[in-house]
């Protein structure tokens, strides 16, 4: 089927365009971007005046919760709320049951994902047997699988010989190692930022320096080894330092940051609100700034959504109970656009964190509207207001802190590999 | 003038009036405790439940006694934080307790917030006595009452805390015992460097009241020589709680019942 857009502000970063342009789409490939393209024989053509057109989203920080947990989440549901919230493709983090850490839960995942998912999907392993964090898992062999990258996200790898051994393999295949970074004696009982509402809130701190001290260590060791080090979920103001010098160094690291670290502080946890739970915690209003300026000078690369679904029974306990994480898929888009209106980022800056820049971390063929690029496409409005109803969203689980709230901007229609997933109506 | 509220859930939400007129309650429920027959029919007929996650013998007593003495009828759970691990959820213990018709649901817990939980699912009136190293609003009533009786006054008093405020609800809730991960060495340090003697306590004014929530770790925290000095109003606090918890039952029921 082809499919032809016009008339729609095409924004593509990679290929430096910002442009009034159609877009012509044959079978599973772009075909022709240029202006004034004419309908030709069957064809379907979509008005995407005053709408954005950008290569389809592409989140590095997923949790999809299958195997194991598909009460949360399943891949079924959670690439519908990826397509709702404008990506095309997701990378899904390891902490499944049992754990993605071998050639077998590679293959299930790809397997269910080409069966029931409506978006590409691309799993992350671990990079340690059951991310236990003490001997390396099979990372060749899942990288043959079709892993992306390997991660023990969830929790840090505690030993700096471990992960020093996991750096220097992980060169082989070139492929990046996604660091979660929590010293975990530091952060041990703890559920939200160390601080002043966590002492009015009599609940125990993480401190920042749980983060800061393992991103520093990190560092040290990507300069060691020479290895491709990408920093997940950065919150504080300390790791956006330490990484910035890093950069400047020539250190090969890179990092993500999540939409809720640059819109949310600490304060949201007030009224032991579970569904701003999350590690690492949301930090200060001088954090939200740091992390605003790295993304502004560029010393952070990615936005990822760290979608994290949890069952109700999961979140509406006691605090020190609930389980840490949010959904993010449906909610990241507008977030992001948020502060391009805000004028921290460019609309162009803004699209290349969430295409182009984790395509190149993971060397993906995709992140660009480029002329014979898989026809991976996302249409956005950025002026449509909406309220975020937990009824009406795609995900399995409802714990989002911004329930209830206003936003603007979103994808009205996602089209993947030359299909269209998502279509509320342009 | 009522206290137009449906929970006691922490300090900060009460308003210097709010505490005024629990203390000036607590003076008149004061009085019944010390008659020879110590009970009033303000409650009678309502349902005082008392639920409690953490072992506390003294303040479940005390509220226990306040709701006999205004005739309620009172229930103690006492639930163990193993059977909580793989049983129901805090919510659906008490959603359960209530649709047995409870009026007032007293909670202790180890989690901070845990009454937050209850205070928002539930009609009845709840009470915090106590959540993790948050809060426990009644005992700062009882310490404000204790002052004020001892004093005369609350405003313009300077008031030492010493003790392992971090870890410590009571503390929390006056100024605005617990130990997880302790923040000091050992007991011996610490006695060494915090425990109230007759010599530091010579540091403050000569009228100068020693209280502790209880229970005291004599010779640790206060040095036994101080049991029966003057300055020492801790047993005084535990009678006063009586009172106070009477003062904030009567208080969140409302306008239906009337004080003796």
């Amino acid at each position: 089927m082809k499919i032809l857009i016009k008339n729609g502000r095409v924004v593509d970063p990679a290929n430096k365009i910002d442009d009034t342009l159609d877009i012509l789409v044959d079978g599973n490939i772009i075909k022709k971007v240029a202006k004034g393209i004419k309908a030709e024989g069957s064809v379907k053509v979509i008005d995407a005046k005053g709408k954005i057109i950008a290569s389809g989203l592409i989140d590095i920080h997923t949790h999809l919760r299958e195997p194991g947990f598909e009460y949360k989440e399943t891949i079924k549901t959670g690439t519908l709320a990826a397509a709702a919230g404008g990506f095309t493709a997701i990378c899904c983090m390891p902490n499944t049951n049992p754990i993605n850490d071998n050639r077998a839960v590679a293959e299930f995942i790809l397997s269910k994902s080409a069966k029931e998912g409506v978006v590409n999907v691309l799993p992350i392993g671990a990079i340690t047997k059951g991310s236990h964090g003490k001997e390396l898992a099979e990372i060749g062999d899942m990288v043959n699988a079709g892993c992306v990258a390997v991660s023990d996200d969830g929790r840090g790898v505690m030993d700096a010989e471990v992960m020093r051994r996991g750096l220097e393999y992980t060169k082989a295949f070139d492929i990046p190692i996604i660091s979660h970074c929590e010293d975990a004696n530091l952060s041990s009982g703890g559920v939200m930022n160390e601080g002043f509402a966590s002492t009015t809130l009599g609940l125990r701190g993480i401190p920042k320096a749980a983060e800061d001290v393992m991103v520093v260590r990190d560092i040290a060791l990507a300069e060691l080894t020479g290895a491709r080090l990408h920093i997940a979920h950065v919150s504080s103001a300390g790791s956006v330092e330490s990484i910035r010098i890093a950069k400047k160094r020539g250190v090969k690291v890179s990092c993500e940051t999540c939409p809720h670290y640059f819109t949310l502080t600490e304060d949201a946890v007030i009224g032991y609100n579970t569904n701003a739970k999350v590690n690492p915690p949301l930090r200060t209003k001088e954090d939200v700034k740091a992390i605003k300026e790295g993304l502004k000078d560029g010393t952070i690369d990615i936005i990822a959504s760290d979608h994290a679904p949890h069952a109700v029974h999961e979140k509406e306990i006691e605090f020190d109970y609930a389980s840490f994480g949010m959904i993010g898929l449906e909610t990241s888009l507008p977030l992001i656009l948020n502060i391009v209106r805000e004028g921290v980022l460019t609309l162009k800056d803004a699209i290349a964190k969430v295409t182009i820049n984790p395509a190149r971390l993971l060397k993906l063929k995709k992140g660009t509207l480029s002329e014979g690029a898989n026809a991976d496409i996302t249409i956005i409005d950025t002026e449509s207001e909406w309220v975020v109803d937990v009824n009406n969203i795609k995900s399995k689980s409802k714990n989002t802190p911004f329930a209830g709230m206003k936003m603007k901007g979103r994808a009205v229609m996602t089209i993947v590999g030359g299909k269209m997933v998502y279509d509320i109506g342009i | 003038m009522p206290l137009n509220k449906k929970d006691l859930l922490e300090i900060q939400e009460l308003s210097s009036d709010d505490i005024k007129l629990i203390i000036d309650t607590a003076d008149s429920f004061k009085e019944v405790t010390g008659r020879d027959i110590k009970k009033v029919p303000t409650l009678r007929g309502k349902t005082v439940v008392n639920l409690f996650y953490e072992p506390s013998t003294r303040t479940r007593t005390s509220f226990e006694l306040a709701a006999k003495r205004l005739s309620a009828d009172v229930l103690n759970i006492a639930v163990s934080t193993s059977s909580v691990v793989k049983g129901e959820t805090l919510l659906d213990t008490a959603r359960n307790i209530e649709a047995m018709r409870s009026d007032i649901i007293v909670i202790r817990h180890s989690a901070a917030g845990a009454p937050y939980i209850l205070a928002k699912g539930l009609k009845s009136s709840v009470i915090n006595a106590g959540d993790g190293c948050h809060e426990h609003p009644t005992q700062a009533l009882l310490d404000m009452f204790t002052i004020r009786e001892k004093k005369g006054r609350l405003d313009g008093l300077t008031v030492a805390i010493v003790g392992d405020i971090t870890h410590s609800r009571v503390a929390r809730s006056d100024i605005l015992e617990r130990q997880g991960k302790s923040y000091f060495p050992d007991i011996r340090e610490y006695s060494m460097q915090y425990c109230l003697t007759k010599e530091r306590l010579k540091f403050a004014k000569d009228d100068a009241i020693v209280m502790h929530p209880g229970p005291v770790n004599w010779g640790v925290e206060i040095s036994p020589e101080l049991s029966e000095d003057k300055s020492t109003v801790i047993l005084e606090q535990v009678t006063n709680g009586v009172a106070v918890r009477m003062a904030v039952m009567y208080l969140l029921s409302g306008e239906k019942a009337t004080a003796s």
